[in-house]
């Protein structure tokens, strides 16, 4: 059964946890990044191969203490204002950042979700990321005696992904461009999904991957919930409200003033009086 | 004197598709290689196997994506793969023949920067970062890199490294253990720069109609080494500005 999105993070999700919200331009879960703002989490460690413009707003609104990334932008149009704001200035509270590439982060979730301490890969060989980041370390291949990059495997205590549709058994399905959401899932202790809609049974898709119900906390279904980006088969993307963020993540007025609308006047820290109901697995 | 029809961005794309050759697997990365890689493939190189990040792998889009996970590339792809395969059995396991880059620092020795400008720490302007391009620089059997010329952009030094060129010079490739031969070409909007055979370091080796030398060494922020007899771009033809505009007109959407 799903849980409204509300509950499911308030459930789910806690100040200091380690959060990974993934989606590689495709299916990225806006609503649910919106919905950690609105309740005020505080000091979480943000998880994500190619934070964009929600983790921009997460960043501006305060909700993280670090970032563990390999791209931050906004694709097609430029850079994270909010993003750099927190970097460089330490606005509104500093951010650390842990600052990977995509094969390594790739790999860090892959070593996540096969229960291993680490991964090996061959990269990072000569580059500023090794002495800026204790953790890329070098490993001798006990077999051929090669030097490979190691990095500790990635284990978020929570993923959020986005995916077209669950059963009502639980069941998760997600098709096009589905990046690294399966590794990021069945890498972290618990699981939110949300999806535009859930159907009684899940036709097969070419290309499809499906989360079975037994890795999935909650879902939640939020229709639209991965706009701006976009839902393959649903919606398209909605470039210009790409463009048009970059003058709001520009200005900190201009993002105050989205932040309040995005909160309410009754602010971040009253959404959530009732007392939800548990969610359990496969919900 | 003849009035140039086309600008200098216009020629810094074409040129940079003549670059690509027919049946070649060319991992693209987003933005102006994008643009030349769709004007290859619909030009000399109807064959080009183009790869995207997000694990579309042989795409052939109508348009030009906007981001590396586009729709449209999903959909036009032969297939789409995971993020982990793409770099794990695709690019790592030495499958593609080259890397199409854009970077926002380059120095003498084409090692790339998209990380910070100043210091790490403490930096004057953050960047985006790494994405894929420290693998793609490293594992690609040769990586061309198109990028617009400036003195701030083209520097002695770059402020990290983030994708090696060739390092420090002659063998540090070979000393890091990356597998692919690194940067064999820098396509601007002034010319074509290309690494020495024994030293490495980066030389204009060809210049674009109505561009002098003098201007590009004057773009470049170190001493810029020139071929002894550098060539000059030929312009863009009639079939390749037209593929150029189709694409960009409907990019700028």
């Amino acid at each position: 059964m799903a849980v409204p999105l509300n509950e499911a993070v308030g459930q789910l999700v806690h100040d200091g946890d380690t959060v990974a919200l993934e989606g590689f331009t495709h299916l990225i879960p806006v609503a649910a990044g919106h919905e950690i703002i609105r309740q005020g989490l505080r000091d979480l460690t943000l998880v994500r191969m190619t934070p964009d413009i929600v983790y921009d707003q997460l960043i501006g609104a305060g909700c993280a203490r670090k970032l563990v990334f390999s791209w931050g932008g906004n694709p097609g149009v430029g850079s994270l204002h909010r993003f750099r704001d927190a970097v460089t200035r330490s606005w509104p509270v500093p951010l650390e950042i842990e600052e990977h590439s995509h094969a390594g982060m790739a790999n860090r979730y892959v070593a996540g979700a096969s229960g291993l301490p680490f991964a090996v890969l061959r990269g990072y060989s000569g580059t500023d990321l090794v002495g800026n980041n204790p953790h890329i370390k070098t490993i001798t291949c006990p077999f051929t005696g090669q030097e490979l990059a190691a990095v500790p495997a990635l284990n978020p205590d929570v993923t959020i992904i986005h995916a077209q549709r669950a059963d009502t058994a639980g069941n998760v399905q997600l098709w096009g461009i589905t990046g690294i959401q399966k590794e990021a899932a069945m890498a972290a202790d618990r699981v939110l999904v949300t999806v535009e809609e859930v159907v009684e049974e899940l036709e097969p898709v070419p290309g499809q991957v499906v989360l079975p119900a037994r890795v999935v906390d909650a879902v939640s279904v939020v229709p639209g919930g991965a706009a701006p980006s976009y839902a393959h088969g649903y919606y398209e993307r909605d470039n210009s409200a790409y463009k048009d963020w970059d003058a709001v993540g520009r200005d900190r007025e201009a993002f105050g003033a989205w932040l309040a609308e995005l909160t309410g006047s009754t602010g971040p820290d009253t959404s959530s009086t009732s007392d939800p109901e548990p969610v359990g697995k496969g919900a | 004197m003849t009035t140039l029809t086309w600008t200098s961005d216009e020629i810094m794309t074409v040129t940079a598709a003549r670059s690509l050759r027919d049946g070649m697997s060319c991992f693209v990365g987003i933005g102006l290689p994008s643009t030349a890689a769709n004007v290859a493939s619909r030009t000399h190189a109807p064959d080009l196997w183009m790869i995207y990040e997000s694990g579309t792998l042989g795409a052939s889009p109508d348009r030009l994506p906007l981001s590396i996970g586009d729709g449209i590339l999903a959909e036009t792809a032969d297939t789409v793969v995971s993020v982990p395969e793409v770099f794990n059995y695709w690019l790592q396991a030495g499958r593609i023949d080259v890397g199409f880059l854009g970077a926002a620092q380059i120095d003498r020795y084409g090692n790339i920067n998209t990380t910070v400008i100043g210091d790490y720490d403490d930096p004057k302007v953050r960047l985006p970062g790494a994405g894929g391009a420290p693998e793609i620089a490293a594992s690609c059997r040769e990586v061309i890199v198109i990028m617009r010329h400036s003195r701030r952009a083209f520097v002695d030094k770059v402020d990290f490294i983030t994708s090696v060129g060739h390092g420090a010079g002659p063998g540090d490739r070979e000393r890091l253990g990356l597998t692919g031969a690194g940067p064999v070409r820098i396509i601007t909007d002034l010319g074509v720069l290309e690494p020495d055979p024994i030293t490495r370091e980066l030389t204009l080796v060809g210049v674009h109609p109505g561009v002098e030398v003098a201007d590009v060494r004057a773009a470049t922020g170190w001493d810029l080494r020139v071929a002894e007899d550098p060539r000059r771009t030929p312009e863009p033809s009639g079939a390749e500005l037209s593929v150029l505009r189709s694409l960009t007109g409907t990019a700028r959407t």
